[in-house]
């Protein structure tokens, strides 16, 4: 063994006698300028596992032996770590081109920039990556680079320039853009490339119709995208939070911003299609004599239930514009339909397609952001070692005041101060009591709780229904008004107090970490709300929609509508109020007479369920509400105020970590899974199975409220037969099931095929890191046996040792051309495969 | 820059715009931030350079513990001084901002990281990271044996090829499995 290696390392033995020739000085300068990778006292590392140990130590039992007698953790320490190594180690060890990296290494940034670039114009160069193996130059010493160094350079930046022209004007931009070299550089660069050929001509005449038409949907999404940033609602507000709190509590405002722009969004489609049409054109209704008491605004009842703001005011006719709306006769308007001028208006089919349309967009629009989310946010490995990631990823740079940072170091402490006693103890996080009988006390008490709360619920409804009944007689008084504010009322409260109960129940609680236990209180906050809200449902659509007449209704619609505007306001009245009481006095209290010296914490988790409850609330409201989300969108409004108001004054932010994509992945998650699908799958059941009320709204006359899209569909056929194939579309797609079967079926098949996929990713990584780890040992080797070789020259203690040759012409970069080669191929190779 | 410090010429913002992850917004509320921190004399040089310590001097970075490191990292300075010119300004905060691809970022931030700028972190760059990361006071550094032993964790974790420091290649396989790396690497005028 011994022999090959120094059959191997001839060439640089010689060579390197040359350069040690009256080079003890410069050796010792050379050490004390700190290029060495560490000081073995502070680092007594296992680099070695056993398995490795034992086969260097059979390949480097005579090197060992000899660093043996010099130190005595030479098996302990790094072996790449001594301060020992002779000047050509160093030059060796600093010229590697997996450390060549900073300013001095353009060449390299281009080199890798040019690997890139071919790559993009899919043309494989075997070449490209051999031919960075030649002459690296010395960095990090502050020598100037040789001449040839600087040719290299030049050839390198031409061939780069040359292979950013052969690439598309938009591929161009982005490679210049993602070069990490500096700006005067990158000018420099664009110079070069634009200087052959003009480039606005360029762009214009070469280019083929198709990519003209890229490049004009470019334009336009980057004029919108520009709109909507200069638009930048509350940035000011949100950098504020987010250099106090750090990204969580800075995420819940993100998510109260979001919704916000999904409401706009349906305010502006309901507006523009339903609410101005309705608005311009009035119905005829007998004024009714409600007395103006503020009451009105609460309760949604009075002059507001005969408004635009409920579906009870909308009518089912057809409005032309050259006449007045009929209201009494069912079909179209006075006028004849034959009048290619008239434009008419459908309002039935106009209110069913918008809110179908509405809720199709925003389904689309949730699912991607979900799947964008997710994206970001999936780890394909499972790693219990998280100490890495924690030193190197858990900095929030955008924390810019001094106690957010003093705060932000005591919690990053903390964080490595428990990872560090878990791998040496393995401890699990404490609660009071621990075992699986509190395991399941905790589970009964809470399954238990939301039980009884909705059952209470669904009772009290009924009772408040009776009551209801008994004064059904038009009599209009403000106490018998002010009732139809007890059920919201109690629903909120439920909605306060349980999650209290919640927290309790699991602070005696033992979890195996912070983040379960974050996510069982999650899981059943959801099921609580989720369960009120099934309750509900069942009790508007399930009691009130199928049998109207029995609970004293004339149009169950408005007055499912108003049940749910009142919810809102409700729900916001309460918020407010835990918001002035909870956070506010319970801070002054705790700092008064519990002596704390923490202000209370945000509770990121609980205050995005509100949020996500409210929406969904809006959601369900939209087929009754046309203008619910102009209601939704003052409450965000003022919420987003008082929240940041409320978070600035009375709280600080939490010493525990939050993983900020995991929990939006999961915030957005459950806004699209039981919020969203929960409320689009009321809206289509009530849509197609329950029997809109006679005698309001646009679909009065109708056994189904879709029945308005198919009459529409069989009057397309009688009157234009051309179109005859969009029903026949329909009811092939949409009434047989299976076709969405067949749907279903080929999503699970591509599922699957993915999750093959990320699995054999899996398998390749593992061995690519074998890999690297054997290439590590190898270069680890080769070192050592260069500096063993070098010593056994400068410190020969046998009388065997060899004569010094004399001095050959080769230069020193030359010597270090095997060891190079190697790395780069080593470097190259995985390149090229990760 | 081209010309007077209150304007910034439309040519140059396109390029600007062009070569770095800004908008035009952002670059031309950097030109206003960076003027305001030009001295009077320096403000009819062509390429003015403001010196480190006013830079550190914004409220963004007055706290940053690795305020000088970046300033360091972003300075094209031939006398290594920390000082930055309008362009290095610029990249400091491309680099830093919404839009930078996670391979910018972690190129940056590996060099923030490499204190003694040799091209890899070993023990003594790592050191000094966590004793930036835990902060100044006593009472929140580590002992000398957790040091100890969170740095060989972190190698074990990170070093792929066994060879005692984290290379560039490592740093950023280390990074593509924390997904808030990207969040949390951002700074906003």
């Amino acid at each position: 063994m011994a022999y090959s290696v120094d059959f191997n390392l001839r060439p640089i033995m010689e060579l390197e006698l040359e350069s040690l020739r009256g080079d003890d000085t410069a050796q010792d300068s050379m050490t004390g300028a700190g290029l060495e990778s560490g000081s073995p006292e502070t680092l007594e590392m296992e680099v070695l596992t056993t398995e490795g140990r034992d086969r260097l130590a059979s390949q480097m039992s005579d090197v060992r032996e000899r660093a043996d007698e010099r130190s005595e953790e030479s098996i302990q320490t790094n072996l790449l770590a001594r301060k020992s190594w002779s000047t050509a180690t160093l030059r060796v060890l600093s010229s590697m081109p997996s450390r060549s990296i900073g300013q001095q290494s353009r060449l390299e940034i281009i080199s890798q920039c040019n690997i890139r670039s071919t790559q993009l114009r899919r043309y494989h160069r075997q070449t490209q990556d051999v031919s960075l193996s030649s002459r690296p130059s010395i960095r990090g010493y502050g020598i100037e680079a040789d001449s040839e160094d600087v040719c290299e350079e030049e050839t390198k930046r031409q061939e780069l320039v040359n292979n950013l022209q052969s690439l598309s004007a938009g591929d161009r931009v982005r490679m210049l853009r993602a070069t990490p070299l500096s700006l005067a550089e990158k000018t420099k660069l664009r110079k070069l490339v634009f200087s052959d050929k003009v480039g606005q001509s360029l762009l214009s005449s070469q280019v083929p119709c198709c990519s003209l038409l890229k490049r004009a949907l470019y334009h336009i999404w980057f004029g919108c995208l520009f709109i909507l940033s200069s638009l930048q609602l509350w940035q000011v507000a949100l950098k504020r939070l987010g250099g106090r709190f750090g990204t969580g509590v800075l995420s819940y405002f993100l998510f109260i911003r979001t919704l916000l722009l999904f409401n706009v969004f349906l305010f502006l489609i309901n507006g523009l299609f339903l609410v101005l049409p309705q608005a311009i054109h009035p119905p005829l209704h007998t004024p009714s004599s409600h007395r103006v008491t503020g009451l009105e605004l609460f309760t949604g009842t009075g002059y507001l239930s005969n408004s635009l703001m409920f579906y009870g005011y909308y009518t089912n006719s057809t409005i032309n514009t050259s006449c007045r709306p009929d209201k009494a006769t069912a079909g179209t308007g006075c006028g004849t339909t034959s009048d290619p001028h008239m434009m008419a208006y459908n309002i039935p089919l106009a209110y069913c397609f918008t809110i179908g349309i509405t809720f199709f967009i925003t389904g689309i629009v949730l699912v991607y952001s979900m799947s964008k989310s997710f994206e970001r946010s999936f780890r394909v490995f499972k790693s219990q070692g998280n100490m890495a990631i924690k030193v190197f990823c858990s900095w929030d740079f955008k924390v810019s005041k001094k106690m957010s940072v003093r705060l932000q170091s005591e919690n990053i402490t903390t964080q490595l101060k428990e990872l560090l006693s878990e791998v040496k103890g393995g401890e699990e996080e404490k609660g009071r009591l621990s075992g699986m009988a509190v395991h399941l006390l905790a589970w009964s008490i809470s399954l238990g709780s939301t039980f009884f709360c909705a059952l209470g619920i669904h009772c009290f409804a009924k009772y408040m229904h009776l009551r209801r009944l008994e004064h059904a007689e038009g009599e209009v008084s403000v106490v018998h008004e002010a009732r139809l504010l007890a059920l919201p009322g109690v629903v909120s409260c439920g909605n306060l107090l349980l999650p209290g109960l919640f927290n309790l129940v699991s602070w005696m609680e033992n979890f195996n970490s912070p983040i379960v236990r974050l996510y069982v209180s999650i899981f059943r906050n959801l099921l609580l709300k989720v369960s009120i809200l099934g309750v509900l449902c069942y009790h508007w659509l399930g009691k009130i929609a199928a049998e109207p007449e029995q609970h004293g209704l004339q149009c169950w619609e408005s007055f499912v509508g108003q049940e749910l505007y009142r919810f809102l306001l409700v729900d916001f009245i309460f918020t407010v109020l835990y918001t002035v009481f909870g956070e506010f006095i319970w801070k002054r209290f705790s700092q008064g007479v519990l002596r704390r010296r923490r202000k209370p914490v945000f509770d990121i988790a609980r205050n995005v369920l509100e949020l996500i409850y409210g929406q969904t609330l809006t959601w369900l409201g939209l087929l009754f509400t046309p203008l619910l989300p102009a209601v939704q969108i003052l409450k965000l409004l003022l919420l987003f105020h008082m929240k940041k108001s409320s978070l600035l004054v009375n709280c600080q932010a939490s010493r525990k970590p939050w993983r900020a994509s995991q929990m939006s992945t999961l915030f957005i998650s459950l806004l699209c899974f039981p919020s969203f699908l929960g409320a689009t799958v009321s809206v289509t059941y009530t849509i197609w199975t329950i029997k809109p009320s006679s005698g309001c709204g646009p679909f009065r006359n109708l056994p189904f409220m879709f029945h308005s899209g198919k009459q529409w569909a069989q009057e397309l056929k009688s009157t234009n037969p051309k179109l005859a194939w969009l029903n026949w579309v329909h009811s092939c797609l949409v009434e047989n099931p299976l076709f969405l079967f067949l749907l279903a079926g080929v999503f699970l098949m591509v599922i699957y095929i993915h999750t093959q996929v990320l699995e054999g990713q899996r398998k390749i990584i593992s061995l690519l890191q074998e890999q690297i780890e054997n290439e590590g040992k190898d270069k680890k080797f080769l070192i050592t046996s260069l500096q063993a070789i070098h010593e056994k020259r400068q410190y020969p203690l046998s009388p065997s040792s060899r004569p010094q040759p004399q001095g050959s012409e080769v230069s020193d970069p030359d010597c270090a051309v095997f060891i190079s080669v190697r790395n780069r191929k080593m470097f190259s190779n995985r390149k090229r495969k990760c | 820059m081209g010309t007077t410090a209150s304007q910034l010429r439309k040519d140059l913002l396109s390029e600007y715009q062009e070569l770095t992850f800004l908008t035009k917004q952002e670059i031309i509320l950097a030109h206003k931030r960076f003027s305001e921190l030009l001295s009077k004399e320096d403000r009819n040089v062509p390429t003015p350079r403001v010196p480190m310590e006013k830079v550190l001097s914004l409220p963004e970075l007055k706290s940053n513990p690795f305020r000088k490191r970046i300033c360091h990292v972003f300075s094209t300075s031939d006398m290594k001084d920390g000082s930055l010119t309008f362009e290095d300004f610029l990249d400091l905060l491309s680099a830093f901002s919404d839009s930078a691809t996670l391979e910018i970022k972690s190129h940056y931030a590996f060099r923030i990281f490499d204190f003694d700028d040799d091209g890899t972190l070993d023990g003594g760059d790592l050191e000094k990271l966590v004793n930036c990361l835990t902060g100044e006071t006593d009472d929140t550094r580590l002992t000398t044996e957790e040091m100890r032993q969170l740095i060989s964790n972190i190698l074990e974790e990170s070093d792929i090829d066994k060879d005692g420091t984290v290379n560039l290649s490592e740093f950023q396989h280390v990074i593509s499995r924390s997904p808030d790396f990207v969040s949390s690497f951002k700074i906003v005028l």
